[in-house]
């Protein structure tokens, strides 16, 4: 299968002054300013098929708004090269910005004034959209949506979610074979981000459409993607399947206890698991404790016995660790712990 | 083509959107051709004429510079310089058109709507109220659309000179503001470029702002004439053409470093 985004040693460096301190240090500013160069991309490279649906992951400045400003030919890279699409998209910006589709969750790109149709009219001219192509496949769109009865309103009256999914129908207008999504699901209540999931299933079904998707939401990422890219301080610290990442760093399970007794402290369960392998980790509650064990049959029948035998509880729960966790784990303790 | 046709059609309903803005203008217009009409029939007094223009032909030419005005202004710059600001700015380079021509159209579809709905039923109004005189040939009528459409393209492309700079300085509303009141002065909508000293006159000839509005209303109220007209007109096309210059390197550094403001 073909290449759909070719990304090699890619690197953005911005230059950001730093304020001097103080009133004399504010009068020194006027004159002469101290630059920091800060490389906000540090030469990532990766690459991405035709029809996959990508995760990109990573914390808030990370780099991951950057990336895709420059793989969509928004931002120039200080070096590296970008081929997405077969085409360099800052040097063929026209031609290339037709063959892609982009949300960004914190920005509408609707005109806020007027009814949604008239901004899908405009755009329809604006990417040369015959009338039959358009009816065809918008119609399937707004039904797929369920934005009909939003057309004729201003974009200004509508709800969040009204409009997220107007902007996902105006990006997928000129039906691109590319489509960048930045936190698309950003503050949205949970059935609209069901509708959108299912929509870029089925988007990415029908028309083989390759999807970036950066969020903070890891729900989004497991329910479409197989494959997760994770930024960290502009490098690329795991690419790989969503799968691995778990079956690696999520081998252990999380067993909950809640003891009866409110004193019972790290100090007094810690000889409990002794040679076993696992730590305790203070819950939620003053009395509930969590023991972080193997996931293996012997270990976990262990734990709960030696506990249920040494202290009196009232609850019991066991937890598979969530990729939640294991993102977290992955952020704070580095890769090469796992 | 069909896209830049289409957002002058946008712009249109983008000023229906907002009625209040529609009338606060009219009154403003109005307030301000009358302040202007009085103090000028004020320092004519009894005389017939100042720097060969008549008290009628002055009267007319104050009217004609602001509903010609109506036309031409627009806050483009303002609009750039708040996209910028906002990062909104990224949304229009993932789109397969002209940023600056696509601006250049919203003023456009701007301009055509104060024009229709604004400027000419205002000069009917107007010539109830005040003593207007009108061409009645047509060849003057002809000329000073010529000229009033080079004057809304002048009058753009500064608007973008200005917009642009937002890239290099992030906050210039004080550019902007300052602007604003350099066209006002400069380019004869208060005071005719004639009524200048000598001197300010020879300077101003090296500059483009008379191009805005001194040029089409001077046409208008016929206070030029014969080859003084066509000299006047190709003094605009001459600044037309130049002006793309800047625009179009200050575009292309631009985009070289922008910065996405806000993420």
């Amino acid at each position: 299968m073909e290449n759909m985004i070719e990304v090699k040693e890619l690197r953005k460096e911005f230059k950001s002054h730093s304020s001097r301190s103080g009133l004399k240090g504010a009068f020194r500013d006027l004159l002469t300013r101290n630059y920091k160069v800060v490389p906000a991309v540090n030469d990532i490279s990766f690459s991405v098929k035709r029809g996959e649906m990508v995760g990109y992951i990573g914390e808030n400045g990370a780099g991951k708004s950057t990336s895709i400003k420059m793989l969509t030919g928004i931002l120039t890279p200080t070096s590296g090269t970008v081929r997405v699409n077969g085409m360099d998209p800052h040097k063929e910006r026209e031609q290339f910005v037709r063959s892609i589709g982009v949300v960004f969750g914190q920005r509408s790109q609707l005109w806020w004034d007027i009814a949604v149709q008239e901004s899908f009219r405009l755009l329809k001219k604006v990417y040369n959209v015959p009338d039959d192509v358009y009816n065809v496949h918008m119609n399937h769109v707004i039904e797929s949506l369920d934005i009909g009865p939003l057309l004729d309103k201003p974009v200004r009256k509508l709800s969040l979610g009204q409009r997220m999914r107007c902007e996902l129908a105006a990006a997928l207008l000129h039906n691109p074979p590319l489509l960048f999504l930045d936190e698309p699901t950003i503050g949205l209540d949970v059935l609209v981000k069901l509708k959108i999931r299912e929509f870029l299933k089925e988007m990415n079904a029908k028309y083989n459409t390759t999807v970036l998707l950066t969020t903070h939401d890891l729900s989004d990422i497991e329910a479409l993607c197989e494959r997760v890219v994770m930024l960290d301080e502009g490098k690329i610290i795991y690419d790989g399947q969503l799968s691995s990442l778990r079956s690696n760093w999520g081998e252990g399970k999380q067993i909950e206890f809640q003891f009866a007794d409110t004193a019972v402290t790290k100090h007094s369960l810690q000889p409990l698991l002794a040679e076993l392998d696992a730590a305790w980790t203070p819950g939620n509650r003053q009395n509930v404790w969590i023991a972080n064990v193997l996931n293996e049959e012997h270990v976990i029948s262990e734990v709960i016995g030696r506990v249920v035998a040494a202290h009196k509880i009232t609850d019991l729960k066991v937890h598979e660790i969530s990729i939640e966790d294991i993102i977290r784990n992955i952020y704070e303790e580095g890769i090469t712990n796992g | 083509m069909g896209k830049y046709i289409e957002m002058i059609r946008i712009r249109f309903l983008m000023m229906l959107a907002y009625r209040t803005n529609y009338y606060s203008g009219i009154l403003i217009y109005s307030i301000n051709i009358g302040a202007y009409y009085f103090l000028w029939n004020a320092i004519y007094g009894d005389k017939g004429s100042i720097e060969g223009m008549s008290a009628l032909q002055m009267t007319s030419y104050i009217s004609i510079a602001w509903m010609a005005r109506a036309f031409y202004f627009n806050n483009i710059d303002r609009e750039i310089a708040q996209e910028i600001k906002e990062g909104k700015v990224a949304i229009e380079f993932i789109r397969p058109y002209n940023y600056l021509l696509m601006k250049t159209m919203q003023g456009l579809g701007e301009g055509i709507f104060r024009l229709s709905f604004f400027s000419v039923p205002g000069m009917v109004v107007v010539m109830f109220i005040f003593p207007i005189a009108f061409s009645t040939n047509p060849a003057t009528w002809l000329l000073f659309a010529l000229a009033l459409v080079f004057s809304f393209l002048i009058n753009m492309q500064i608007n973008l000179l200005t917009g642009i700079l937002t890239f290099f300085f992030y906050n210039n509303m004080g550019l902007i503001r300052a602007k604003r009141v350099v066209i006002d002065l400069f380019s004869g909508l208060l005071l005719p470029i004639s009524f200048f000293p000598g001197w300010a006159q020879k300077i101003m000839d090296f500059l483009p702002f008379q191009g805005i509005s001194y040029v089409p209303s001077m046409i208008f109220t016929e206070s030029f004439s014969g080859s003084e007209v066509i000299n006047a007109v190709l003094f605009q096309v001459v600044w037309v053409l130049i002006l793309i210059l800047p625009i179009q390197i200050l575009w292309l550094i631009a985009r070289k470093q922008l910065v996405v403001q806000g993420g």
